[in-house]
């Protein structure tokens, strides 16, 4: 009942030393998330709230099995990390850290580009999370875990805060969600709109999808063009940033209409077009997804 | 971050980008006398300001004496200059580049910006130059041409000949083009740009290739690893809400409503916008606090939100998740009792220790009007502000 993670996720945690790498390794360790190893180069032989520290990922990798990485270093150093993860054969890595720089990524998405056996989550995002009851689960990231019920419904984004909203909305509810993928909001990202409903229309446990995304870029864009082609699920959609003026960037590096491109109406339109529900109204995403669920 | 054309250009002169000999005026006296070492038979002056569209507003004119230089100087330097990108109160003139006038034979576009459906950066050329190139994009995009930068490699030079061969280049124009687009994308990733923009591109008679104007975006991201380029900052261009917001690591845009707004996250920033407007109001700004947020930054949040003259009302939206109801409670209790609250106040508190959070404020005895949701905080804020005004 979940894509990507669950329960036999063996997670490490790329820069466990720092304060949100410690702070957010207690956080995920109460929520069952089981995470095997930590890295920080020079703390090897460390423990940090129990979990062993080595010094590369390649070693913590070979002692722990662990497959997923998350990375809270900071982002002068993040484009090395999640290079690192990549060459000790980490197969979804999870990229917390908030402004990268944009050619780092550009290099780094270049060099993983014809590496199919390794996945990007973010960065500059809130992570992954599949619960599995009540406060517990596999939660990759900084999301707070409470607001999460085991369910059916998949949900990808690319704000934090905005997740949140809509996941409170699903628990309140009782629909609850299968896996909840926060993309992030950077312009050069992994994991995308597309990938993530392509993978939730592929578990069966996953019955409904809601996808939240804002303006700038085209990732909805292609999403609808997949959703027109192949969907067969309920989508629900909310697009942040209707109001945002052309060439101001929105918080998010990736959020900013720019050259006329980008704009909510654009999204919108092409998501309806492909038979997706879109609310105007951030609050109402939970009761249209039920309303599709019947 | 931007800067001046001045600055963009002695920055790409250095990575070998040809680019018009001229000096940097801070006076009309400064302006003759540029003119004179200049020793051009015709110099242009323009206003150095952070937006396009200058010459139709009266900042780029043509002296051919230092008196004229001067003149012009002296008109340009501290005027309210209108642009359509400036808005209707325009930028004021603070300094102007005298710089030796180019006899023109061709007007052609480059440009160089990071295409986000591929992840690289791409350089664009056009014979258009001088136009709105979106216009040129939008009415004829088979007269731009594109060439996809590998991050790894750079531009190579068969990248540029293609391009310079689309631009009609040749001869001794031919080599100068290539040189300049090789040179330029090499400037682009070294100095981690967010758009490299030469708009026009110029052909001389003499076959020499120059950047007549040149517009550089820095990726604020990569500023910690281009300390020269951070001091190029001129913050007398940029919004002084917007400034105040930054050094206390709030992420503030100024807009033009009534209702002010304080939100953790920016796409939920952008949803509280946009769910003031459903209900008929209009926003006054984009805050995010951000995830970290201290007690001391919710206060010069409200401080900053209160600064602008327009707010009616202001609106507190607040999914705890990293950021702590609490910490924001205790904020917004600390300012309004240190700057009074001269405005209705709508709060809605959700997340992490909302419990204590919701005790703060309703201990505090500050007058406020409390919603359970985002969709009831924005109606009660819209009608609290006078409605759909």
């Amino acid at each position: 009942m979940s894509i990507l993670v669950g329960a036999d996720s063996k997670i490490l945690v790329q820069g466990i030393t720092g304060s949100h790498g410690s702070f957010h390794t207690i956080q995920m360790l109460e929520y069952g998330t089981q995470v095997v190893a930590g890295v920080t180069p020079g703390k090897g032989g460390q423990d940090v709230h129990g979990v062993p520290v080595f010094n590369t990922v390649a070693e913590a990798v070979t002692e722990t099995g662990a497959n997923v990485s998350v990375i809270y270093v900071p982002a002068a150093f993040c484009a090395d990390a999640i290079l690192e993860a990549a060459d000790a054969g980490v197969a979804l890595i999870v990229t917390i850290t908030e402004g990268i720089p944009v050619m780092d990524m550009a290099r780094v998405m270049d060099h993983l580009g014809g590496n199919d056996a390794v996945r990007l989550i973010g960065p500059n995002c809130p992570g992954i999370i599949t619960p599995t009851g009540e406060n517990q689960g596999c939660k990759i990231g900084i999301m707070p875990g409470y607001i999460h019920k085991p369910g059916r419904v998949g949900v990808i984004s690319r704000s934090g805060t905005l997740t949140y909203e809509a996941v409170w909305q699903l628990s309140e509810l009782g629909l609850g969600q299968s896996t909840c993928i926060g993309m992030g909001g950077d312009p050069i990202h992994g994991i995308d709109h597309t990938e993530a409903v392509e993978l939730f229309e592929a578990d069966p446990e996953t019955e409904g999808i809601v996808m939240i995304g804002e303006i700038g870029g085209s990732d909805e864009e292609d999403a609808a063009a997949w959703i027109k082609e192949h969907g067969t699920k309920p989508v629900v959609g909310f697009i942040a940033g209707i109001t945002a003026p052309p060439g101001k960037r929105m918080g998010h590096a990736g959020a900013i209409i720019a050259g006329g491109k980008g704009t909510a109406t654009e999204k919108i339109a092409a998501l309806e077009d492909a038979g997706v529900r879109i609310t105007r109204n951030p609050s109402e995403i939970g009761k249209m997804m039920r309303e599709a669920l019947g | 971050m931007k800067i001046h054309e001045y600055q963009a250009k002695e920055v790409l002169a250095r990575f070998g980008v040809a680019v018009p000999e001229g000096r940097l005026a801070l006076t009309a006296e400064e302006a003759a006398a540029a003119f004179a070492e200049l020793g051009a038979p015709v110099c242009a002056i323009k206003a150095q300001i952070h937006a396009g569209g200058r010459g139709k507003g009266g900042g780029i004119k043509l002296a051919k004496t230092a008196d004229e230089a001067r003149n012009y100087t002296a008109a340009m330097l501290g005027m309210s200059l209108v642009t359509h990108q400036t808005g209707p109160e325009g930028k004021v003139v603070q300094r102007v580049w005298v710089e030796k006038g180019s006899a023109i034979a061709r007007e052609l576009y480059v440009a160089i910006t990071v295409d986000r459906a591929q992840g690289k950066p791409v350089m664009m050329a056009s014979q258009e130059g001088g136009m709105d190139i979106e216009e040129v994009a939008a009415n004829t995009p088979e007269k731009i041409f594109k060439e996809t930068i590998e991050p790894g490699l750079g531009m190579q030079g068969y990248q540029a000949r293609k391009l310079a061969f689309h631009l009609g280049l040749t001869g001794k124009g031919f080599k100068a083009g290539v040189k300049f687009m090789i040179a330029l994308a090499r400037a682009f990733g070294e100095l981690d740009c967010s758009l490299a923009e030469i708009n026009p591109l110029v052909v001389t008679e003499d076959g020499d290739v120059v950047a007549l104007d040149a517009k550089i975006n820095f990726d604020d991201n990569a500023l910690f690893r281009h300390r020269d380029i951070e001091e190029l900052r001129d913050l007398t261009e940029e919004d002084e809400k917007e400034t105040e917001a930054a050094k206390h690591e709030l992420n503030y845009i100024a807009l033009d409503g009534t209702i002010g707004c304080m939100v953790n996250g920016a796409g939920l920033a952008m949803a509280s916008m946009d769910i003031i407007k459903l209900h008929g109001g209009e926003p006054a700004n984009f805050l995010d606090v951000g995830g970290s947020v201290t007690k001391d930054g919710v206060v010069a949040a409200f401080k900053i939100l209160l600064s602008d003259a327009n707010v009616k009302a202001i609106m507190v939206d607040i999914f705890g998740g990293i950021a702590k109801c609490d910490v924001i409670a205790q904020g917004v209790v600390d300012a309004a009792q240190e700057v009074g609250l001269a405005v209705p106040l709508v709060v809605r508190l959700e997340g992490t220790n909302v419990d204590r959070g919701r005790e703060i404020l309703a201990e505090s005895g500050i007058a406020l009007k409390s919603a359970s949701s985002l969709d009831e905080a924005a109606k009660l804020a819209v009608t609290v502000a006078g409605g759909g005004a």
